[in-house]
């Protein structure tokens, strides 16, 4: 990943958290916001793949866990946030580097349950916020809602943006005149 | 020779490896090792966070880096905050037109009659009359970022912090009543745990019988959620309409006395234990809070005015 890359990559989180936290509040739904902080990771995954996705969920989801006035224990929304990307990344595979408008929103749908899931579940395993299961559930429901709203708004730009940066412009197809690599070097090694 | 030369699939499948496994076909698929190690640290950070304090360096470095950022960004985007004002109904803006003239002519009144340097600060006119009412000196803050619901816990962030005097263990109220407490700081931000929050638990008093108990938050910052109350003395009954006020603790942290809290709107009896539960709904609109102000020592040294308790600017 160049710098510009990261760089590019770091001021959208940082875009995310800040309008998540500072201006979001005041259109929000008896206070459940838009993650942004959720799309800008998914949008990457389904961009870039989950190598690129994973590190910047974990470092999104530590700032989100750290900026005030955030008071939940620290690494609860990483958790959340890393496995989102993995679900995302995997979404990605399956499609083959083609996006479709309805894929895209199916990966956010999955990716906004699952995260506020597990955000869930580990409030809960720590008795973090007393907060009773049905509430929860509907928070999750809310928050899923919303986030599907804000994924038109966000999603096509902050994926159009990753993909101009996108250094190296892999064949999303791969066929039989693709290159192909000596079977067990690159990968495995990588591995 | 003969294997070699079959007609070769389009690689368009996972293929196996020399493990067994099944090898990413992408080159920007995570590596597995790398998944696992994401997964270990977001653990060490959860253990950290929830056995020790270790993290408070981590969380209080945020707040210097995103505090200013978050500031600027409310200041930046107030005309955009103010889109959902637009959308009311007739009615609710003819009501709005009503109360306001009628505060209108209050206010006016008010001014005719309140010292030069008061006015002056007729934004923080409410804040003020609530600092010479409970009798002690307050800070002036704004509210420059909220909590998600999604986290479960409801918090706030307010533009001052240690520079201008606050401290962790402070209360926090604005013009109409109790707002929360200070769990943290930082130079120019600080962190505030709402009434409202599902941990948040605050002695309470109710106004009229002077009986103790515990206020304790449901978590909903809506219009219609209500405070919990549970009284110490099982026998007596709050009144409905009774006022409930902070009773306060020792030397004033994290909670000062004679804050008004709310008003209990109903009582339920639990046969079962012979308790007594009421709801108590806050003076405070938790889902609009703008101006607060944090209770501070008399003569705190403080970046910016302090508004003391006799109503004076300092």
């Amino acid at each position: 990943m160049s710098a510009a890359r990261g760089l590019v990559l770091a001021v959208l989180v940082s875009l995310a958290v800040v309008l998540q936290t500072s201006v979001l509040p005041a259109f929000s739904w008896r206070g459940v916001v838009p993650d942004l902080t959720l799309l800008v990771v998914v949008a990457t995954a389904l961009v870039s793949g989950g190598r690129t996705a994973l590190p910047l969920a974990f470092v999104a989801g530590l700032v989100l866990d750290l900026v005030p006035p955030a008071d939940h224990v620290a690494g609860r929304w990483t958790l959340a946030l890393l496995v989102a990307a993995y679900v995302a990344s995997r979404f990605r595979d399956s499609q083959a580097g083609q996006q479709t408008a309805t894929a895209t929103m199916a990966t956010v749908l999955a990716c906004s349950v699952v995260a506020g899931s597990v955000f869930g579940l580990t409030g809960l395993l720590l008795r973090d916020p007393a907060v009773p299961v049905g509430e929860m559930l509907a928070v999750i429901g809310a928050g899923t809602v919303l986030d599907l709203v804000a994924a038109p708004l966000v999603m096509p730009a902050v994926m159009a943006l990753l993909r101009r940066m996108q250094p190296d412009r892999l064949p999303s197809v791969v066929g039989p005149l693709a290159p192909r690599r000596p079977q067990g070097v690159g990968q495995e090694q990588a591995l | 020779m003969v294997l070699l030369q079959r007609p070769l699939r389009p690689d368009h499948g996972d293929r196996l490896n020399r493990r067994g496994g099944l090898e990413p076909r992408d080159p920007r698929a995570p590596k597995r090792a790398g998944v696992v190690a994401l997964l270990l640290a977001c653990a060490t950070i959860i253990t950290l966070d929830a056995s020790t304090g270790a993290l408070e360096p981590a969380r209080r470095v945020a707040g210097e880096v995103y505090g200013p950022v978050e500031k600027a960004a409310t200041t930046v985007a107030g005309p955009v905050i103010g889109i959902p004002g637009w959308f009311r109904t007739h009615d609710q803006l003819r009501e709005e037109v009503e109360a306001l003239r009628e505060e209108n002519t209050d206010l006016r009144g008010q001014l005719a009659a309140a010292p030069y340097d008061r006015n002056k600060l007729a934004e923080y006119e409410g804040l003020t009359a609530t600092a010479e009412q409970i009798g002690y000196a307050v800070v002036p803050a704004r509210v420059i970022g909220m909590g998600s619901a999604q986290s479960f816990s409801r918090t706030a962030t307010i533009d001052a912090g240690s520079a201008a005097g606050i401290q962790p263990d402070m209360t926090v109220v604005n013009g109409d009543g109790l707002v929360g407490r200070v769990l943290r700081v930082t130079r120019s931000t600080a962190t505030v745990l709402l009434l409202a929050d599902a941990d948040s638990t605050v002695g309470g008093r109710v106004g009229e019988s002077s009986e103790v108990g515990f206020v304790r938050g449901t978590g909903g910052l809506a219009d219609d959620d209500r405070l919990d109350l549970e009284l110490l003395d099982q026998g007596e009954v709050p009144h409905r309409g009774a006022t409930v006020v902070t009773w306060g603790s020792d030397e004033g942290a994290p909670y000062v006395s004679g804050i008004p809290i709310g008003r209990v709107t109903a009582v339920f009896s639990s046969l079962r234990d012979s308790s007594q539960r009421a709801e108590v709904q806050p003076y405070v609109d938790f889902s609009a809070l703008d101006v607060v102000g944090v209770v501070v020592p008399s003569g705190t040294r403080s970046d910016r005015a302090v508004i003391e308790a006799d109503g004076d600017l300092r």
